[in-house]
């Protein structure tokens, strides 16, 4: 019996084969409507997941057990010209008081002007302590990273990003050359491993040097702008270490109960969890407007079949005369169908890959496209259901017709 | 070998009732080499409807190899169709787009025969036919006679109990008629079992029985001498 139906269905295989290359021109028509609905498909889905992929990657830099605490001012507030702080004291605090940290950095970041034998070039500057290495999860390709006699003696050193290096064209090894930042001298001793680009935008493009001279560059701007990352042992532990650090820096800043905080502690898995959501509705939802399309080519799959079964009334009629039980036409219709949408599915996934990738190469500000394993299998399913769907009905009527009047058929 | 019994076709259109037979009695042995001949309309072609298991007799006992067929479900006559009819048509009815020898095989096909044998048959039928060369040539590559030619061997491959042949060369000429005259002599000659319906009193005279038939009635059944075929065959 399972001998019996193998043997019919690769039959039905053989001669659907053998129909749509008796006709191909059309079955590529039938088909086309499918390959443009799931390459569209395909092409969307992949580059809004590769953007999703990127960001992940770009968040999963800082250690996955780490907290950053920023400075938030409300919409309110900023319109009234005032910003909110973190001082020096609330990272000594932080330091002092939280229990459970494994690492804690302040990070002050501004964008200067460094200057190497006359090229200029912009580039941020990151002050920071050693526990950064640690914090964020990265280290140093060549050379050192900051040590704590660095923050002690105020040496001007620093530790650059490849790109800086690039950009500077400074020596090929970096390592004891001099060079400005902000009109002052500092001495390279350190290269960061490379992180790469990120929508276009290099993530190697920057400068670390010591947290205290950090402050003193900024000082002409103010009190600087201070961000705490921290990084922390228990991972279980973090909800009642938030609530310690908020109430610790609402204690700093004076804050009234019912005044909202002015300051923000939101965890890696917080931002790329909130942040993947989004770009999965995203996803959905674009997706699902594209995936219109499918249903669209399927009609068409099942416009061009009940055309065939009338244009092939005699065929089936003779197929029927010579001993063709209803089964056999019904599967042959069917298996030409999905056969066609089988095709077509996969014709519109490889194309679909292949434009993501051209655009995602094309246009330097997209991430590169990464189709995930569930698209494919989703849009393959999709167009192969759509076959099977679209096909029963045409398939049916050309099962059901009588023999003689099908070979009567003009 | 073959038995009907009060057999009647009725169509119904609409209001309008065609009675095509109306209680035909025939009987045919293994062997014979039959025509069916009658004016238009006669019901020459819905009896060999009927004896090719296309359609089920309106009323009437229809017996094949000892076999009642006159109430067998679709499926079932599908199958006698495939094991026990060979049919040839009038415009042949191949398949287009579809090679001499693909064709041939299909009935094969259904008669789950696997591919390797499914061929080698095919290729023998082609070759009995006398079309070994021609068996990738599409039909619209072929002439009429090979066309029907290629028929013929559709309905030799699965070694039916019975050929039928409705008008074989109705859309041939002359010369062609003849060579698939020769063609069915030979397969007369094998054994095989025969009936056809002509318009040419030729080629009734070329068979071993003349059945008449009129109004949906069997009017005669005259036997033919049998005669030595000196035609030369092609
Ligand atoms: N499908 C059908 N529906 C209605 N009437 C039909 C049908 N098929 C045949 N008939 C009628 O049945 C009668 C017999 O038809 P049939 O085709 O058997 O004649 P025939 O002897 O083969 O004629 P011809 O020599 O012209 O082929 C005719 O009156 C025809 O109009
Ligand atoms: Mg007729």
């Amino acid at each position: 019996m399972k001998v019996k139906a193998i043997f019919v269905l690769g039959e039905s295989c053989r001669s659907a084969a053998m129909a749509i290359r008796a006709n191909l021109f059309r079955a590529f028509l039938t088909a086309l409507g499918i390959i443009i609905g799931v390459a569209s498909v395909v092409t969307v889905v992949s580059l809004i997941q590769g953007f999703r992929l990127a960001i992940e990657r770009q968040f999963q830099g800082l250690g996955s057990n780490s907290l950053t605490v920023s400075a938030y001012t409300p919409p309110m507030d900023e319109l009234k010209g005032l910003r909110a702080k973190l001082s020096q004291d609330d990272v000594a605090d932080l330091r002092a008081q939280i229990a459970g940290v494994e690492a804690i950095t302040p990070t002050l970041e501004s964008v200067q002007e460094t200057r190497y034998r006359g090229r200029t070039h912009s580039t941020f500057v990151r002050g920071t302590t050693p526990a950064y290495l640690e914090v964020n999860a990265t280290q140093v390709d060549g050379g050192r990273f900051l040590v704590p006699q660095d923050l002690k003696t105020r040496n001007n050193v620093a530790v650059i990003g490849v790109k800086l290096a690039e950009k500077l064209n400074l020596p090929a090894d970096p390592l004891g050359t001099h060079f400005q930042i902000a009109g002052e001298w500092f001495k390279i001793v350190g290269v960061l491993e490379k992180k790469g680009e990120s929508f276009g935008f290099s993530m190697d493009d920057y400068v670390i040097i010591p947290y205290p001279k950090a402050t003193i560059l900024q000082n002409e701007m103010g009190a600087p702008d201070i961000s705490v990352q921290i990084s922390i042992t228990d991972n279980l532990a973090l909800t009642p270490m938030k609530q310690q650090i908020a109430n610790l820096l609402r204690r700093n800043h004076g804050l009234k109960e019912g005044e909202p905080d002015d300051f923000r502690i939101e965890t890696q898995e917080e931002i790329t969890a909130t942040f993947g959501e989004l770009m999965n509705g995203i996803t959905l939802v674009i997706g699902g407007v594209v995936a219109i399309s499918l249903l669209v080519g399927g009609i068409g799959i099942m416009n061009i079949m009940l055309v065939s079964v009338t244009e092939r009334t005699r065929e089936i009629g003779v197929r029927k005369a010579l001993g063709a039980k209803r089964n056999h036409i019904l599967l042959q219709f069917l298996t030409e169908a999905v056969l066609i949408s089988f095709v077509a599915g996969a014709l519109g996934l490889l194309i679909g890959m292949g434009v993501s990738q051209a655009v995602a190469g094309a246009i330097p500000q997209l991430a590169s496209a990464y189709t995930p394993p569930w698209a494919a299998v989703l849009a393959f399913g999709f167009s192969v259901g759509t076959g099977i769907v679209f096909g029963i009905l045409p398939a049916m009527k050309a099962a059901a017709l009588d023999p003689i009047e099908a070979l009567q058929y003009e | 070998m073959i038995h009907l019994e009060q057999i009647t076709k009725t169509y119904r259109m609409g209001d309008n009732v065609v009675h095509a037979l109306r209680g035909l009695d025939l009987s045919i042995a293994q062997g014979e080499f039959i025509a069916i001949i009658g004016s238009s309309g006669s019901g020459k072609s819905t009896l060999m409807n009927i004896l090719g298991c296309l359609c089920p007799p309106s009323s009437g006992v229809y017996r094949l190899r000892d076999r009642a067929v006159e109430h067998l479900s679709e499926d079932q006559l599908a199958e006698i169709r495939n094991r026990e009819i060979g049919f040839v048509f009038q415009n042949f009815h191949l398949l287009a787009r579809t090679t001499a020898l693909d064709n041939v095989m299909l009935p094969l096909i259904y008669a789950g025969v696997p591919y390797g044998e499914r061929e080698r048959r095919a290729r023998l039928a082609l070759t009995r036919v006398g079309l070994g060369e021609r068996i990738d040539h599409l039909p619209n590559q072929l002439s009429g006679g090979q066309r029907q030619r290629v028929a013929i061997a559709r309905a030799l491959v699965t070694e039916p109990t019975l050929i039928l042949a409705d008008e074989p060369t109705g859309n041939l000429d002359s010369k062609t008629t003849e060579e698939i005259m020769a063609l069915f002599d030979e397969l007369h000659e094998a054994g095989n079992t025969l009936i056809l319906v002509t318009h040419e009193p030729e080629i009734a005279e070329r068979t071993r029985r003349v059945i008449r038939i009129g109004d949906g009635q069997v009017v005669s059944d005259t036997r033919n001498p049998a005669r030595q075929v000196t035609e030369v065959p092609a």
